[in-house]
């Protein structure tokens, strides 16, 4: 060990991933979401032939024009912070994690940016078919783009198709099939991806109820506010469904996720009776909940999908933690001999033995005296053991309440959808202005549902950032905290002043909403035929 | 073993492409940012130059986002050293081409003269630093930087950011990184634009392709004269840990080395000053798309001949010369580089054949927008 690991940087590297990614999934999900109701909007006018749709997906594509970009912007930050700020995750894992990465970049990310331009800008260069192809490719490539990072991510989550090898210190790729077939990527992917369809049909919902209350255009308004309801119906039972398959998922892999979730203390092995917590007030000091309303007999069906599964409770885990804690340390110390003289056989069958547990040796070097296993004995091995296996849990709190609140914002937005679909199928939606103004202020409901999401994900897998290989508290890099400070403040105030200009914008072009006259732009010259398009820039070839 | 050394040299190749795409394409960009404050002296104008890069800028970006995911996967250790030892600059990095797009979708939205002004200062700022930053790097690299690894492969920095910023060769080849896309940009505002526009690109781009050239020149004696690094032992089939390994010295001229021993490798930066001389001469007889496929050819001959000078060297360790990164020893493992050569031989060609589409859909001259016109850009 070169030097100590600064608690004060990990927290500081901590902070700013979690700004910067919980801001930048502030625009994936719009994106995922709308590059799809586009190309149905679109694929209605293709086939039909009715102008309108073109008009509706051009002025929905305006607004998503706005998203867009900043979901660019912010995503290059996260391409790169993993290597600025996460050294030690990133030559752990790249082997394994930087794969899927690159090939998001070379599959989807660079299809999606590709054609965007071609989206907007080719309207008059191209057949409809073949616009209507671009559009897809689009959409395909956004969705595709989150499937890869979300397969990084079930890598993080699960990490399946990797293999540590004492040689070069990290973790190899070993298997593709495992990588990309990981149980939990494939649930996550789905849910998130539909999460995305779920933000775009409100915004479209929303904005679209707003015209209806204010007499705008409502040839678009109400026809895009069937599609957007339609769509939300499908899309938030998806979401539902898919969430309960990963919670499943999650629970078998990572039962600490589970209980903090769920905020169970003791483990209670009466499955049939055992109660499941609507609310409480989880306490960490005292190991139990202060105040909870609890309904009996449904935890075991709601979280296991069975009767007889015993689900295990904080204080169980932390107990189970204790012996992989010791065979880590172990592990991590017969590591390093090997790791100083390569010829040490010995040493690396004690790691072999002990290889598993390893990252429970990584995890209890913050509580050893000095960072250093080495300095570990019979005197204080206790009150190591007792610390670390205490931070194999994450926040329960942050964990139960972000959880609810998700679920509650899902359920919430199905049973708008499904009025707001019923009443538009009966062509009465414009008789419950109380319906339509409930959709207008649910507009940001998705939001707080996707971000609480990430918050459950990440915050739950706590304190691994690769569960159960390396803590988050080794994976930082080892900048000073003055660093740290410098770029916390440059991505608070650029981050704020962009959010300010997004808002700004969409609240004007929202509120203007699709012009009234179809000539709207006539004033504009060259590209005869364009009325009310936007056509963004007026190209003319009869110039040099 | 053999095949993962050939996967290795392979990808140090892939990594060359990818660095010279990414300075291509991004870098037309960033020249268009640079000079549309002095390119375009109206509004009109300078929405003109937006609208030209316009439908690519985005496409173009994902170059620097692959070179990004593609150093991440086929040389994790390289990613996690580089982007953390260049903190501060990285981010400074970072804020620039996080503050473009935005840029490029806001400007001109709102038709105050102030917040178009605001932007157009964004442009500027937000295309000059990362192309200086480009070139500083390169430069930095080929000097060495100052770090070194710990027993389980965290890396320990032992240099202040000040010396990376305030470095005379780094600084060169930072301004030589900027001409080049300064020439690269004008050249695509003269293939799309017309008029006053055209003829302002003109010089701007033919300056920037003069001053290149004087750089590349004075760069590759610096380089010739500089104290480079050597690798003394170290078997290229190693699995890839850079902790141990591997003998390095330090010689002044050894990164003439490969030159040396073989001497067709001048062709690269000959190439490059090919490209830079008959560059300029294109535009001046008012052909842009020969000059832009000059301009491609410069950032080859440089780029290529960093990398030629340096193999094996990927980010050499004036701390623990030991320790330096090489090919051999911080790339993925083989198992990685198979599937990552399977996807890039893919993927690739399909990549730069929808960018050719998309190009030819979008060709053609591009004419001043409508003020009032909120559509485009």
């Amino acid at each position: 060990m070169d030097m100590l690991i600064n608690p004060t940087v990990v927290e500081l590297s901590r902070l700013q991933f979690a700004l910067t990614a919980l801001y930048h999934f502030l625009f994936v999900p719009l994106t995922l979401g709308m590059t799809f109701i586009l190309a149905t909007m679109e694929t209605v006018y293709v086939i039909t032939g009715k102008p309108i749709y073109k008009e509706m997906t051009q002025f929905w594509g305006k607004l998503f024009g706005i998203n867009f970009a900043l979901g660019v912007a912010t995503g290059l930050t996260m391409e790169f912070e993993f290597g600025t700020n996460w050294s030690m995750y990133s030559h752990f894992v790249g082997d394994i994690f930087g794969t899927p990465l690159a090939i998001e970049g070379l599959m989807a990310f660079f299809m999606e940016s590709t054609f965007v331009g071609v989206m907007f800008f080719g309207w008059e260069r191209m057949s409809r078919k073949a616009h209507l192809v671009v559009t897809y490719l689009v959409a395909l490539g956004s969705n595709l783009s989150a499937l890869w990072i979300l397969i990084a991510n079930g890598f993080m989550q699960d990490p399946r198709g990797g293999t540590f090898d004492p040689n070069t210190m990290r973790m190899q790729f070993s298997s593709f099939i495992e990588l990309i077939f990981n149980p939990d990527a494939q649930a996550k992917f789905v849910h998130t991806s539909i999460a995305g369809f779920v933000t775009g049909s409100m915004f479209v919902m929303g904005i679209s109820a707003y015209y209806l209350l204010t007499n705008k255009r409502k040839d678009i308004a109400l026809r895009s506010f069937r599609i957007a309801a339609l769509f939300g119906v499908i899309s938030s039972i998806g979401v539902i469904t898919l969430g309960d398959a990963l919670g499943y998922i999650d629970g078998q892999k990572q039962p600490t996720k589970l209980a903090a979730m769920e905020a169970i203390w003791n483990t209670d092995y009466n499955t049939v009776s055992a109660s499941w917590n609507l609310i409480a007030i989880p306490s960490r000091a005292e190991q139990k909940n202060v105040f909870a309303v609890s309904i009996p007999y449904i935890l075991t069906p709601l979280l296991t999908h069975s009767e007889t599964t015993v689900i295990p409770g904080i204080i169980q885990l932390e107990q189970e933690a204790k012996p992989k804690i010791v065979n880590g340390i172990k592990a991590m110390i017969a590591l390093k001999e090997y790791n100083a003289d390569h010829s040490n056989t010995q040493a690396l069958t004690t790691f072999k033995q002990y290889e598993n547990d390893m990252g429970y040796g990584f995890l209890a070097m913050q509580f050893a005296p000095d960072q250093d296993l080495k300095k570990i004995n019979a005197t204080n091995l206790p009150s190591v053991l007792d610390k670390t296996a205490k931070d194999t849990i994450p926040n329960v709190w942050v964990e139960f309440w972000s959880f609810r609140l998700m679920v509650a914002a899902g359920f919430f937005m199905l049973a708008l959808f499904a009025f707001a679909a019923y009443f538009s199928l009966k062509n009465e939606i414009e008789k419950h202005p109380g319906l339509l103004k409930l959709a207008m202020w649910s507009i940001s409901l998705p939001w707080v549902a996707v971000e609480f999401g990430w918050i459950t994900a990440e915050n739950g897998r706590q304190p691994w950032s690769v569960f159960g290989w390396l803590p988050t508290f080794v994976s930082a890099s080892t900048h000073s905290v003055g660093y740290m400070v410098f770029s916390l403040i440059g991505f608070t105030l650029l981050y704020s002043s962009f959010i300010a200009a997004e808002l700004y914008l969409m609240f004007k072009y929202a509120r203007l909403g699709p012009q009234e006259d179809h000539h709207g732009h006539g004033a504009e010259p060259a590209g005869g035929g364009m009325a009310g398009q936007p056509t963004f820039a007026k190209l003319s070839m009869d110039r040099k | 073993m053999d095949a993962y050394v050939d996967l290795k040299v392979f990808w140090f190749l892939i990594l060359g492409i990818l660095l010279m795409g990414l300075a291509i394409m991004v870098g037309m960009d960033m020249g268009v940012g640079t000079l549309m404050r002095f390119v375009g002296k109206t509004d009109g104008e300078r929405r003109e130059a937006l609208n030209i890069v316009g439908p690519h800028w985005d496409g173009n970006q994902v170059w620097f986002i692959l070179g990004g995911g593609a150093i991440f996967a086929a040389f994790p250790t390289l990613y996690a050293t580089s982007f953390s030892v260049f903190y501060i600059v990285m981010i400074l990095l970072l804020f620039s081409m996080i503050m473009r797009p935005v840029a490029f979708e806001y400007r001109s939205k709102v038709p105050t003269q102030r917040w178009r002004d605001s932007w157009d200062w964004v442009f500027l700022l937000s295309g000059a630093l990362p192309m200086i930053i480009y070139g500083a790097a390169m430069g930095n690299i080929l000097e060495g930087v100052g770090f070194h690894f710990g027993w389980d492969g965290q890396y320990y920095q032992t240099e202040s950011f000040i010396w990376y910023l305030l470095n005379p060769f780094a600084i060169l080849c930072g301004v030589l990184s900027l001409s080049l896309a300064i020439y690269q940009g004008g050249t695509m505002l003269m293939i799309r634009g017309s008029g006053a526009l055209y003829d302002r690109a003109r010089n701007y781009a033919s300056v920037g392709g003069l001053l290149a050239l004087v750089l590349f020149v004075i760069g590759g004696f610096m380089v010739s004269g500089m104290k480079g690094f050597q690798l003394i032992s170290g078997d290229p089939g190693m699995p890839a840990n850079p902790v141990s390994g591997q003998t390095v010295e330090m010689v002044k001229g050894a990164w003439m080395a490969n030159y040396s021993a073989h001497p067709i490798l001048w062709l690269v930066p000959l190439l490059g000053l090919v490209g830079m001389v008959l560059g300029v001469l294109a535009l001046r007889a008012n052909k842009p798309t020969l000059g832009w496929w000059m301009g491609a050819l410069a950032w080859i001959g440089t780029v290529g001949a960093v990398g030629t000078s340096m193999f094996p060297f990927l980010m050499p360790s004036t701390d623990n010369i030991n320790q330096s990164l090489t090919v051999w020893n911080s790339t993925g493992s083989e198992y990685n580089l198979i599937w990552m050569t399977i996807f890039g031989l893919i993927f690739l060609p399909i990549i730069i054949s929808y960018t050719a589409w998309c190009f030819r859909v979008m060709r053609g001259k591009v004419a001043a927008p409508d003020t009032q016109d909120d559509h485009a850009y």
